[in-house]
């Protein structure tokens, strides 16, 4: 099946069977790498990516249903202006540990910053409760996304 | 980068564009798997469960949204959990449905699962079911052959993740009975952690309340059993008198609960028996002080 | 001055982009994916291993333990492990056969067609009947190790009252969100190279050389090239080599990279835990609450093979007094095998274990005393010149620092709820909250003699006008990437920006001993100060100058200057192996944890609200990422606590292999963390550091005891305090 999408603003186009998983569509097609697998089942979140600027689990996203449509993944976060503003604020923060979620984390908050209603910091900790850390407690992921979410909000 | 060989690359995928053109692939090909938002059936093949065919109706927008229509609220099939729990007009319809939707797995599950996916997949422990089990839902199957039909929640689960519903059938909408000013409502989950969860007992119920005396009861739970269940016996102690926790227990006869990896059947049917005798006597409590 | 200040992580940019590559993200050409066939069954005799003639063995590579080309031995301390079950299988999921092919699809696929043919023998499961059990599994008496420890006359003390009291903990798992991987891909020259995710190099060279043959016992014919590693908690201390054993042999054979990356299944199944542990103590105690002697027996279940248990054991009994003196103590520690996967290293090591075991006890003591608990525990907390049970006299004890730190820290918070959360129940549910506190010391890198005979290297450089470091210490997260050059900028007096780190390649960097045991950035950190300064004598001996390092850096005379550094043991510390008595650390660290929870009295679940905690590190070097892993190892901890439980099968496997049913915390379950760094700094470490990794797994959960015995009375002596045990023993848990 021929699979037409938007790629991090970039038009794509592989051919491969339909319900291959948009995790691999990525990783392993396309090369884009920076989505990890951590579980293989919409649990750990490793593999977020914006689908229509919707936080989704790429291991549970047939690429059937991405043709048309625009994914954003961790590698279209930064621009030729540099880093987005979450990402400067997990490196600030510490926030990223072994760095093996923090992809997954980065979409989760920057589809939080393009929320069109302002987000509390008491409804950080609910919003991401879809990505699993083993490393930082969260409390460092917390105070990055809430310093740059609740800013972005409001 | 040539293409690596997957499990998955065996199914045939059947996209419908409409409604029509997805009852006509469902009545042509009735072993196939409705291929929605992904996130029970990805699961399942990940598990090793690969079918032969899928129909995907994610693009039929006819099932998608929210609609008051005379008499009830409609919900398309597609519509997500994530789109419920936002919704204005259904947190006015039924605060506890937005509730139970908001504990569907996390943001990312929420935004792809549906509603019409949650019941269809007919899971014992499906969040939303107990909940529209208690508020008298109906659900809208139709088929080319023979237009749409309503089946009542409570006599939609045959068996173990299995629904009476026709193989050319499919799931295209949820009708909720308009609220009634007397009723109370309440939707607790007790899963394995605060969030993305699967249930190990989940309960949906609703009173009516008239002049203190209860009219009405529905109590519904799930994963205590092969399929979500009402507690009829402890409805019908509820009706006819003030509220009166004590019928509370009467739920451990009326659930069969298993030991499974997640806990124990003791630990399913006493905690089923107290988070509703807990809201029974929330409910005395705040009666009294209503009066 | 870069020591004491929190810059941001080394490899921040690359992990923030997602442009750094862990080994799933390698894809070489060519590369063949391997996969591994298991037994089904814990103890078997293997009759047979036969291929389906029925599927397409088309390009697909299968090996059996008959293709090892050397010794079947996967090697760490002893040489009972194979890395091919050969006529007999030990535990559940042991390997028994590989298969390489050109998709993992196809591999796991074929895994499915190779047809085990089995004799099925009674298992051996039970660590409390392993000793006396007819079955062996491991010498005569299936211990893999018996430790003694005993001070004082436990005897001789009279009076005061006998408190008795069991504690048990079961499985953990690591969950690193990176599951186990690693490539091996064979070399022009004969050789290998093997990347992936990893904490010790050093230990694959060690652990697979004899198994490859004795070619590549040759120095320099295994290379190890640690790949970004996502996580490890000591679960890719010991397993990788397993790993790399079995990737090495498919590379061999087929002359093509190949790379095994487990499904989290697998890795749930097949991979190390910590040690399950059952320890029993007795203390004599006066009426006011003062210790006269302990009595400790401490049993943990090292599983089918021996591999670090010996020195889990001992980590354990070591640290089973908990951080309180007693005039006499004596220890038994036992290690018994069973048929079950073989346990290993785990963040803490033996110590969570025997410290959730010494703090239930406390409050035992409390309540049966009638005592504070926290007032018992000032009352024999280690202070200035107390003795140990190995009879370690303690220099600037902090127990009583950390204990009075988190105890003023606490109470000068606000005392915010958290949010209700959707399905709670909100204003019906039957709440309770509590509060508890737990008090900790943690043994500083090796025990003993350990680094005195490993004798951690590392070297520095001057290239481009640059300072490079070597290390095999390895950057799992924890930060060693960042902390090293600011060891070494702060020593040589330069922005650390000037510093580099070489990747962690054995063909580069020298041996500094396993990433491991709160070990590198006090002990090898230290090394990397000894280099620096070596490196500054050197440079200014060859310039001849006594010029400040910062200008004479740039000098192209010094280009390529290089210079290395070991830990050389200065002799103060006394140990002795065989009576367990003298110097058993070189420093502690020391931690008290405070938790403030909420139990829900339908229910039996514990709700974290928030969790304060104050931890003597030394120095911290750079205190964002010390407070990183306090905040994540506290959180590891409470996972235990409450909801980290392995369900075992009739053949002692894990039946929840999936995240959705081993339940880690999410944010919504973690509390606020407010983290006190304390530093009472000790002399042998860079700048004054402690090793902090692992103490923070040690108290938190004894403090979630408490905190729900304080918020319900009951009371749990067993780990995890999941919901259904919590419930059943809330006395009052019945409503109606």
């Amino acid at each position: 099946m021929k699979i037409d999408f938007e790629l991090n603003g970039r038009a794509c186009s592989r051919e491969v069977p339909g319900m291959t998983r948009l995790l691999d569509l990525l990783r392993e097609e396309i090369g884009a790498t920076g989505a990890k697998e951590g579980c293989g089942e919409g649990e750990c979140g490793a593999c977020t990516v914006l689908l229509e600027g919707t936080p989704v689990c790429s291991c549970l996203v047939p690429s059937v249903q991405v043709i048309g449509r625009k994914v954003r993944t961790v590698e279209g976060l930064e621009t030729s202006t540099g880093l987005h503003r979450i990402q400067e604020a997990f490196v600030e923060h510490g926030a990223a540990q072994c760095g093996i979620c923090t992809p997954g984390f980065l979409m989760m908050a920057a589809s939080m910053c393009e929320s069109k209603e302002p987000v509390s910091a008491e409804s950080v900790r609910e919003s991401l409760a879809g990505n699993l850390c083993r490393c930082t407690g969260y409390q460092k992921i917390v105070e990055a996304v809430v310093e740059v979410v609740v800013d972005a909000t409001h | 980068m040539p293409h690596t060989e997957r499990a998955y690359d065996r199914v045939e995928v059947f996209s419908a564009r409409d409604l029509p053109e997805a009852l006509s692939l469902r009545e042509e090909h009735p072993d196939a798997k409705i291929l929605a938002g992904g996130t029970d059936l990805m699961v399942e093949m990940e598990l090793g469960r690969v079918p032969a065919a899928v129909i995907d109706i994610h693009s039929v927008e006819e099932l998608r949204g929210v609609r008051e229509r005379p008499g009830g609220l409609w919900l398309g099939a597609l519509t997500t959990h994530r789109t419920l729990a936002e919704s204005l007009l259904v947190e006015s319809w039924s605060p506890c449905l937005v509730e139970a939707c908001k504990t569907v797995g996390a943001i990312q599950i929420q935004s792809r699962g549906t509603l019409g996916g949650n019941i269809a997949n007919a899971s014992p422990a499906g969040d939303t079911l107990p909940v529209l089990m208690a508020l008298d839902a109906e659900v809208e199957v139709a088929s080319a052959a023979r237009g749409t039909r309503r089946i009542p929640m409570a006599y939609l689960f045959e068996g173990y993740r299995s629904l009476c519903i026709e193989p050319d059938e499919l799931l295209v909408g949820i009708l909720l009975p308009e609220p009634h000013v007397a009723d109370r409502t309440h939707f607790r989950k007790v899963g394995t952690r605060l969030a993305q969860a699967i249930s190990k007992v989940v309960m949906g119920a609703r009173v009516r309340v008239v002049n203190g005396v209860v009219t009405e009861a529905r109590v519904a739970f799930g994963s205590v059993g092969p399929t979500p269940v009402r507690c009829t016996a402890v409805e019908e102690a509820l009706v006819g008198r003030a509220i009166d926790p004590q019928a509370a227990r009467l739920v451990e006869d009326a659930i069969q609960p298993i030991n499974d990896v997640r806990s124990t059947a003791h630990y399913r049917s006493r905690v089923a028996r107290n988070v509703l005798a807990s809201w029974l006597m929330h409910l005395t409590e705040n009666c009294e002080e209503d009066s | 001055m870069t020591i004491g200040q929190g810059i941001p992580r080394r490899d921040g940019y690359a992990k923030v982009t997602g442009s750094l590559q862990y080994v799933d993200d390698l894809q070489p050409e060519g590369c063949l994916h391997g996969a591994t066939v298991r037994s089904p069954v814990a103890h078997a005799r293997i009759l047979g291993i036969h291929r389906d003639p029925g599927f397409d063995w088309e390009g697909i590579t299968v090996l059996t333990a008959d293709d090892i080309p050397g010794e079947n031995v996967v090697y760490l301390m002893t040489r009972d492990q194979p890395a091919l079950a050969k006529g007999v299988v030990r535990h559940v999921e042991e390997p028994v056969a590989l298969v390489a092919a050109p998709s993992r699809t196809r591999a796991l696929e074929a895994v499915k067609h190779v047809r085990l043919e089995l004799e099925e023998l009674e298992p051996l499961l039970d660590m409390e009947k392993a000793e006396s059990s007819p079955i062996r599994i491991f010498g005569e008496d299936n211990l893999f190790k018996t430790i003694e420890i005993v001070r004082g006359d436990v005897d001789a003390q009279q009076g005061g009252r006998l408190i008795e009291g069991v504690y048990r903990t079961g499985h953990h798992e690591q969950l690193y969100i990176e599951p186990q991987g690693m490539m091996a891909i064979p070399r022009p020259d004969g050789g290998l190279c093997i990347t992936g995710s990893m904490q010790c190099p050093y230990y694959i060279i060690k652990g697979i050389g004899s198994f490859l043959g004795p070619r590549f016992e040759e120095p320099g014919s295994i290379q190890v090239v640690q790949a970004a590693t996502g996580g490890g908690f000591g679960g890719k201390e010991e397993y990788p080599s397993m790993l790399a054993a079995h990737c090495a042999l498919l590379a061999l054979k087929t002359q093509r990279p190949v790379k095994i990356v487990y499904a989290r299944d697998e890795d749930l199944r097949a991979t190390t835990k910590r040690h399950p542990s059952r320890t029993r103590i007795r203390t004599r105690v006066t009426e006011e609450g003062r210790i006269l002697s302990m009595e400790v027996d401490f049993l943990v279940d090292g599983g089918a093979y021996n591999t670090l248990t010996p020195v889990v054991l001992s980590r354990g009994v070591l640290h089973s007094t908990g951080p309180y003196r007693s005039e006499a103590v004596r220890i038994i520690g036992k290690a018994v095998a069973t048929h079950s996967p073989p346990n290993g290293a785990f963040r803490g090591f033996g110590a969570p274990q025997a410290q959730w075991a010494s703090e239930r006890h406390m409050d035992r003591i409390a309540r049966e005393l009638n005592l504070d608990p926290l007032e018992l525990r000032r009352r024999n907390l280690f202070e200035e010149g107390d003795l140990t049970a190995t009879g370690q006299r303690l220099v600037q004890p902090g127990a009583k620092t950390v204990l009075e730190a988190a105890l003023q820290a606490s109470s000068d918070l606000e005392d915010v709820r958290r949010p209700e959360h959707p399905g709670s129940g909100g204003d019906s549910a039957r709440r309770s909250r509590g509060r508890g506190v737990s008090l900790v010391f943690h043994g500083c890198g090796f025990t003993g003699n350990g680094e005195a005979r490993l004798k951690g290297k590392l070297a520095m450089a001057v290239e481009q006008g640059r300072v490079r470091i070597y290390t095999g210490s390895t950057e799992l997260g924890q930060g060693t990437d960042t902390i090293f050059p600011q060891i070494a900028a702060e020593e040589l007096g330069i922005e650390v920006d000037l510093v580099d780190i070489a990747p962690h390649d054995t063909k580069q960097v020298p041996d500094s001993g396993p990433t491991v045991a709160s070990r590198t950035a006090m002990v090898v950190g230290g090394v990397c100060q000894k280099a620096a300064r070596a490196l500054r004598e050197a440079v200014q001996a060859h310039l001849g100058t006594k010029g400040a390092f910062q200008h004479l850096l740039g000098d192209p005379r010094i280009e390529g200057l290089r210079v290395e550094s070991q830990y050389v043991d200065d002799g103060r510390l006394q140990w002795d192996d065989q009576t367990y008595q003298g110097d058993a650390y070189p420093t502690y660290g020391w931690s008290c944890s405070v938790v403030d929870l909420t139990v829900d009295l339908d229910t039996g679940e514990v709700l974290y609200e928030r969790f304060i905690s104050a931890t003597d590190v030394g120095k911290a070097l750079n205190p964002v990422l010390a407070s990183g892993q306090i905040e994540g190892g506290s959180l590891q901890a409470l996972g235990w606590a409450t909801s980290e439980e392995v369900v075992l099968n009739e053949q002692g496997g894990m039946r929840n292999d999936r995240i959705t049913n081993y339940i880690i915390p999410t944010s919504l379950d973690a509390p606020e963390m407010h983290t006190v760094l304390v530093e009472i700094p000790y002399e042998g470490g860079p700048f004054g550091a402690k090793g902090i990794g692992e103490i923070p797994m040690d108290g938190p959960a004894a403090a979630v005891a408490q905190a729900i015995e304080n918020a319900t009375g009951a009371v749990l002596d067993t780990l995890p305090m999941t919901p259904e045990r919590v419930l059943d023993a809330i006395s009052e848990g019945r409503l109606l």
